[in-house]
This record gives structure tokens, C-alpha cells and sequence, in this order.
């Protein structure tokens, strides 16, 4: 059983139900039309994020991948920058110039996300490498999907991280799919993402990702490993997404999933799994945990008001931020 | 016998031939056979052909290019295809590196037969890294073919000469092309020769060249122009290397003005080239300095409000013709205003990808 204090579960609770209320509210609004860009939900995936970010320290820093939102809010993003940059307006986190699929905020030490698979995963031991020059005790994480670990950076870059023993967290969340093509079409049967990490020379571990307790208890024993100086850590913690690979629906009638794999997962809900271990031990009420998401209910829909009352960037904006004025 | 059909069925009717005709061909990229099947461009062909032939692929662009040159260098045809260009700039290395300089540093001992689809993304907040068109870096590459057919018509045939063609080919698919329907022959051994450019308007006072969806824009421009009394010629590009000189320079001599349309930002643009080339061997046709209209140097934003400005569309064609012939305009012209939003091809569309 993880050692995880009443506090420690709350947070992990109220991160949870954030990331999930936040997008389960993108998903019943897109159809207004008014979010006008890819959007790729980590509906089902929230345990990860919300136990990654609560283990991380806010120095430390992110990078992620298309599947950002969860990220991003996990490790302390700024939800209404997240809302505004979805919704295309000037006050979003990337001035609306990204949208959904390119997020950052730097005072949470998330220092972006892309939507070129694999892209941010050498970004993320760049960081690591630039940590171990400043000599602090921060460590890179980098968030990644079962698909990315097929892209020729991947294992360079876990090469190098190896190699100079760089403080990276590496998280991968298997989750079994990309887009619609399952794992059994893209890499080889039974043979485990981690076991083939821990052959480049990395220590590697799985986990349940839908049980936050867990991932939160291998995240903090990782970290102290870590910023031990005893080099890179990879987790694989299996999860599953809930809706489509893109978009705001369920694709479920695509066929390219069975519906008993896809309710074997839902039963499984990482909210449902935070609530009970909650309960179980006594570490809140009922009452406390729908009085903590009544206040992200309203957290959130304060965010989605921001974003709809931000204004535009103006035409004059429009070719501003392509280079830097510093010389 | 022609009937019509959408410019994604011609692909796929393409490539199902080419399949048929010849049993070196083979079809991967990511999403082949999934029940999308890259909007549909490769329905079916799994079922018809077998997943030794169709497959999908790793997430791993660049190996599985070099892997499409190795297994061409026995004979193979592989057509790749990704949903997007901008996920194939990984690839940028196999295809550069080795493709389009295989046949040339063996001193012609071998050639690459490959194809590669590859299909760029506009509108509904694709953003900086889903919409790149970047026809001319692959233009600029000496031993690479670069076309980018705009009717279904062409994106048949030049799919076809594309993989029987023994050089390496990349295939431009606008995204907003994939719903247009247009006649198309269904004899298999239909063929669209890569190097020609095609008139899809003739006219007489200015030359407009253009490519894939600009195209589009530009017929519903002429449409209008021609109610002015203005006569334009539309060229449609279609082939950016090697580039139809004759049918350009032929066109400038007949109507001595020259606008050019790009899909690309405008700096060191194909549109760019064309009209270098114009000014150095047709310049005594030339009544005016040649114009293009391309998209402003800078990386796609993703917001709706920005996007609006960054795309060109009909109105803006409209607005350089008149420019060069020095002709007014109505400040209004509803003619031309879309009835849908800007960012998307129609009102059917709803994002997200
Ligand atoms: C280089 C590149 N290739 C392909 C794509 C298209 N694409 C977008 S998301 C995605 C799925 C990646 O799967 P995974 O890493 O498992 O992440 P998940 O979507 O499951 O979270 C793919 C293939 C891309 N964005 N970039
Ligand atoms: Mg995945």
C-alpha cells in the first residue's frame, strides 16, 4: 500500500476531477463551433497527470505531446490561459497563435507541448542536460504516448539521457492505441515498452495508470532517485482514452475497438478509483469530495467565461512573435 | 467512360488500379487500412489486396522511408502516405539524403520507384504544425518529382504516372481537395503526364498560375472577373518539378500580365521561381511587373480571428488582377463573400482534423 497522507490524496482528487470536468465540459461545447482546432482529450487518462504534476515540484519541468490538456493542468497550468488559447483569443497561453495541441505555461514549469509525435521528447532531456549544467536539483519530465516510443528520437534521445545520467522523468502512457491503429499492428507481441527501455539501459517500471495512489507513490520514489543523480527513470503505466483519438465524441462504432474492452476500461475510472481509496481510508466524506468538485465545476466554467469574453487578436497582431527582439 | 466522382475516390481508384495492374506495388503509411482510411483515399484496399501489400506502419517516418528506398532498389513500388506533411519533415533525411540522389551518385545503376503521398492540412485551427505546405523544398531538391493536381481528373492520372514513374515522386493532397467532385476516366491505364501544366480557363488580358486549392479560389474569382469583362487564363501548375515552362511562357506572350498563385508562404515560394523565370525569358511580353499572391512569412496560427487574415482567398485574386489592369473595383462584392467561414471548406465541415 502507497504511504500517502489525507492532503496528498485530496490534492490528487481535486486534480483529477479538474482535468476531468475541464474536458468532459471542451467535449460538450465543441459542438458550438467556437474551439476551431484539433483537440485531443485525455478523458480516462487523468490518474497520470493529475499524480505526476502533484509529485512533481513546481520548479520542476514538463513537456508534452498533443494530448496536452491533462498535463498541463496537472503540473499547475493556468486553466483559463488553456480555455483562451483554445478558443483562439489573445489572453490564451500562446496568444492564440497554438491553440489546444501547442500549450505552455512556464511559471507552472510546463515549457510546452507540440503536436509532432515524438517531438518534445529530445526538448525534454534537453532540459534535463541544461539542469545538470545549472547543477540544480530540478528534474525534466517528459510526457509521451506508447506511439512516440516508435520514433527513431526516442531512442536517441533515451541514449543520451542514459549515457549522461540526465535528471529526466520520463512517462509513458501506454494506452494502447494510436489513433486507430492498436499496438498489435505497430510493434511486436509481447514484447513490453519498458523491458525494451530497460535494454537501452534505463530503469524502468509499470504501473496501473488509472490508479493515482499508485503512480503517485512510483512517481515520488522515481524523483528521489533522480535528483540522487542516479540518472533517468522511464514508467510505463497502462491507461486507456476514453472518447475519439481527435475530437469531442466517442468513436466507438468505428470498429477498430472491441465495447468489452472499452467498458472493462470505463469500470475502471480513475475518479471512481480516487473516490473510493478516499473513502476507504477515511481521508474525506462524500460530501467533502462533491463540495471539492462543485468548486472545480465552478472553477471551470469561470475559465470557459474568461475564454469567451477575451477578445480576438487583432489583424495588427498577426505578425507578431516570429522572432525573438533580444540580440 | 468518365463519371464523377470526389478527388478522394480518384486516389483511391488510383492506387486500387495500380495495384491490380502491377504486383510490386504496395500501399503503407500510418492509418492505411483503419476505418478512416485517410478520408477515405485508402478504403477497401486491405480487403482487395491483402496486408502484405497494404499496411499500416509504426510511428516512425523515417525508417519506414528508407525502408519504401531499400525495397524499391528490388523492384518493389511502395506508395507511403501520411495524413499530414508536416509529420513527414522526419522523414526529410531518407528522402533527401538518399531518394532523390540514389539514381544520380551510381552514376545511374539504380532508381528509386517511390511515391509519397503527402497531404497538407488548412483551416479549422490546424496551426503551425498541421497546415505547412512546403511544395518548394521538395522542388528545389534536383531528383525528386513534385506534383500537386487540383481536379480528381489529375489526381488520377498523376497518381498513376507518379508510381510508375522511376524516380522518387511526391504527391501534394490538399485536404480541401478530398470533397470535390469532378469527370473522371475509369480506364486503369488512364495517365497524366508529370512536367505539364494544364489550362482550366482560357482568357486573354492576364495570366493567373495556379495550385491545388488556390485554384479553387481562382475559378470563383474569373467567374467574376468575366461579369466585369475581364478575360483571364488559368493555368493550373499541377507540376512543380520539372516545372511546364512552354505552356507559361505561351500564355504570358498571349496576355503580357502574370499573376501567381501559391499555397506557400511567399519567400522562396514556387511562385517565386515562376516568376523569376518569367522575367528573365518572357520579359519583353511583360505590360506590368508580375504579381503573386502567396501567404504571408509567417508559421500558421491556429486562432480563427488570425486565420482570417493569413489565407488568401477569391477577393484577394480579384483585388491583384484589378490592380495589375488597373480597373476599379465595387467596394462590396457579395458575389464572392463565402457562405460559410473562412476557415473551413463548407459548412459540412466541423473539424476536427
Ligand atoms: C510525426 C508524426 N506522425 C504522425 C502524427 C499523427 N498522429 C497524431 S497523434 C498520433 C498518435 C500517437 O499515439 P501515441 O503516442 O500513443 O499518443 P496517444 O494519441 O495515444 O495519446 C499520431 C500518429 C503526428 N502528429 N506526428
Ligand atoms: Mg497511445
Amino acid at each position: 500500500m502507497p504511504l500517502i497522507d489525507s492532503k496528498i490524496a485530496i490534492e490528487l482528487f481535486r486534480s483529477i476531477s479538474k482535468i476531468r470536468i475541464a474536458e468532459e465540459t471542451i467535449a460538450e461545447r465543441y459542438g458550438e463551433n467556437k474551439m476551431r482546432c484539433p483537440t485531443h482529450l485525455c478523458i480516462g487518462q487523468e490518474a497520470v497527470a493529475a499524480a505526476i504534476g502533484i509529485a512533481l515540484r513546481k520548479n520542476d519541468f514538463a513537456v508534452s505531446t498533443h494530448r496536452a490538456h491533462g498535463h498541463y493542468l496537472g503540473k499547475g497550468g493556468d486553466l483559463k490561459a488553456m480555455m483562451a488559447e483554445i478558443y483562439g483569443k489573445v489572453t490564451g497561453c500562446g496568444k492564440g497563435r497554438g491553440g489546444s495541441m501547442h500549450l505552455i505555461d512556464k511559471n507552472a514549469g510546463f515549457m510546452g507541448s507540440t503536436a509532432i509525435v515524438g517531438g518534445t521528447i529530445p526538448l525534454g532531456v534537453g532540459l534535463g542536460l541544461s539542469i545538470q549544467l545549472h547543477k540544480t536539483d530540478q528534474v525534466s519530465c517528459v510526457f509521451l504516448g506508447d506511439g512516440a516510443v516508435e520514433e527513431g528520437v526516442f531512442y536517441e534521445s533515451m541514449n543520451f539521457a542514459v549515457l549522461k545520467k540526465l535528471p529526466v522523468l520520463f512517462v509513458c502512457e501506454n494506452n494502447l492505441y494510436s489513433v486507430y491503429s492498436p499496438l498489435s499492428v505497430r510493434q511486436p507481441d509481447r514484447r513490453q515498452i519498458s523491458n525494451m527501455v530497460a535494454g537501452i539501459g534505463c530503469v524502468t517500471t509499470q504501473a496501473d495508470g488509472n490508479n493515482a495512489p499508485e503512480v503517485y507513490d512510483l512517481a515520488v520514489k522515481s524523483l528521489m532517485k533522480i535528483r540522487n543523480g542516479e540518472g533517468p527513470v522511464f514508467l510505463e503505466l497502462f491507461t486507456y482514452r476514453w472518447r475519439e483519438h481527435c475530437g469531442p465524441s466517442y468513436d466507438n462504432d468505428l470498429g477498430y475497438r472491441s465495447k468489452e474492452e472499452f467498458e472493462s476500461w470505463k469500470k475502471r475510472d480513475p475518479l471512481v478509483i480516487m473516490k473510493n481509496y478516499i473513502l476507504k481510508n477515511h481521508f474525506g466524506t462524500e460530501n467533502d469530495l462533491d463540495a471539492i468538485c462543485k468548486s472545480v465545476v465552478s472553477e471551470v466554467n469561470d475559465a470557459f467565461i474568461f475564454a469567451e469574453q477575451s477578445p480576438f487578436p487583432d489583424k495588427a497582431d498577426l505578425s507578431g512573435h516570429i522572432y525573438s527582439e533580444g540580440c | 467512360m468518365t463519371r464523377s466522382i470526389s478527388y478522394a475516390h480518384a486516389v483511391n481508384e488510383a492506387l486500387s488500379q495500380a495495384m491490380k495492374q502491377d504486383k510490386n506495388v504496395i500501399c503503407y503509411g500510418l492509418g492505411i487500412p483503419d476505418p478512416k482510411g485517410v478520408f477515405g483515399t485508402s478504403s477497401g484496399l486491405q480487403e482487395q489486396f491483402g496486408s502484405e501489400r497494404v499496411f499500416d506502419m509504426p510511428t516512425s517516418e523515417n525508417a519506414m522511408t528508407g525502408i519504401a528506398i531499400g525495397a524499391a532498389l528490388n523492384g518493389i513500388r511502395p506508395v507511403m502516405t501520411h495524413q499530414r506533411l508536416d509529420f513527414f519533415l522526419l522523414a526529410m533525411d531518407q528522402l533527401v539524403n538518399n531518394a532523390a540522389k540514389w539514381h544520380y551518385m551510381f552514376g545511374g545503376a539504380s532508381s528509386i520507384p517511390i511515391t509519397i503521398r503527402l497531404i497538407l492540412g488548412m483551416g479549422w485551427g490546424q496551426g503551425p504544425t498541421h497546415s505547412q505546405n512546403l511544395q518548394s523544398w521538395f522542388a528545389h531538391i534536383p531528383g525528386l518529382k513534385v506534383v500537386m493536381p487540383t481536379t480528381p481528373e489529375d489526381a488520377k492520372g498523376l497518381l498513376l504516372s507518379s508510381i510508375f514513374d522511376d524516380n522518387p515522386v511526391v504527391f501534394l493532397e490538399h485536404r480541401w481537395l478530398h470533397n470535390q467532385d469532378g469527370n473522371v476516366p475509369e480506364n486503369p491505364s488512364f495517365r497524366v503526364p508529370i512536367g505539364k501544366a494544364k489550362i482550366l480557363r482560357a482568357g486573354t488580358q492576364i495570366t493567373i498560375a495556379g495550385m491545388s486549392y488556390m485554384n479553387i479560389e481562382a475559378l470563383r474569382a474569373i467567374a467574376y472577373l468575366q461579369t466585369l469583362n475581364i478575360s483571364c487564363e488559368l493555368i493550373d501548375i499541377r507540376s512543380f518539378n520539372p516545372i511546364d515552362w512552354n505552356t507559361i511562357f505561351n500564355s504570358v506572350r498571349k496576355t503580357g500580365h502574370l499573376l501567381v498563385l501559391d499555397t506557400g508562404s511567399e519567400t522562396c515560394s514556387v511562385a517565386g521561381e515562376i516568376i523569376a523565370r518569367v522575367s528573365m525569358e518572357v520579359f519583353s511580353s511583360l505590360k506590368a511587373p508580375p504579381a503573386r499572391l502567396a501567404l504571408p512569412d509567417i508559421p500558421t496560427p491556429t486562432s480563427f480571428a488570425l486565420t482570417k487574415y493569413f489565407y488568401k482567398n477569391a477577393k484577394d485574386i480579384v483585388a491583384e488582377v484589378a490592380k495589375q489592369l488597373h480597373f476599379d473595383l465595387p467596394h462590396e462584392i457579395p458575389e464572392l463573400e463565402k457562405k460559410c467561414p473562412h476557415d473551413v471548406p463548407g459548412n459540412w465541415f466541423k473539424g476536427p482534423f
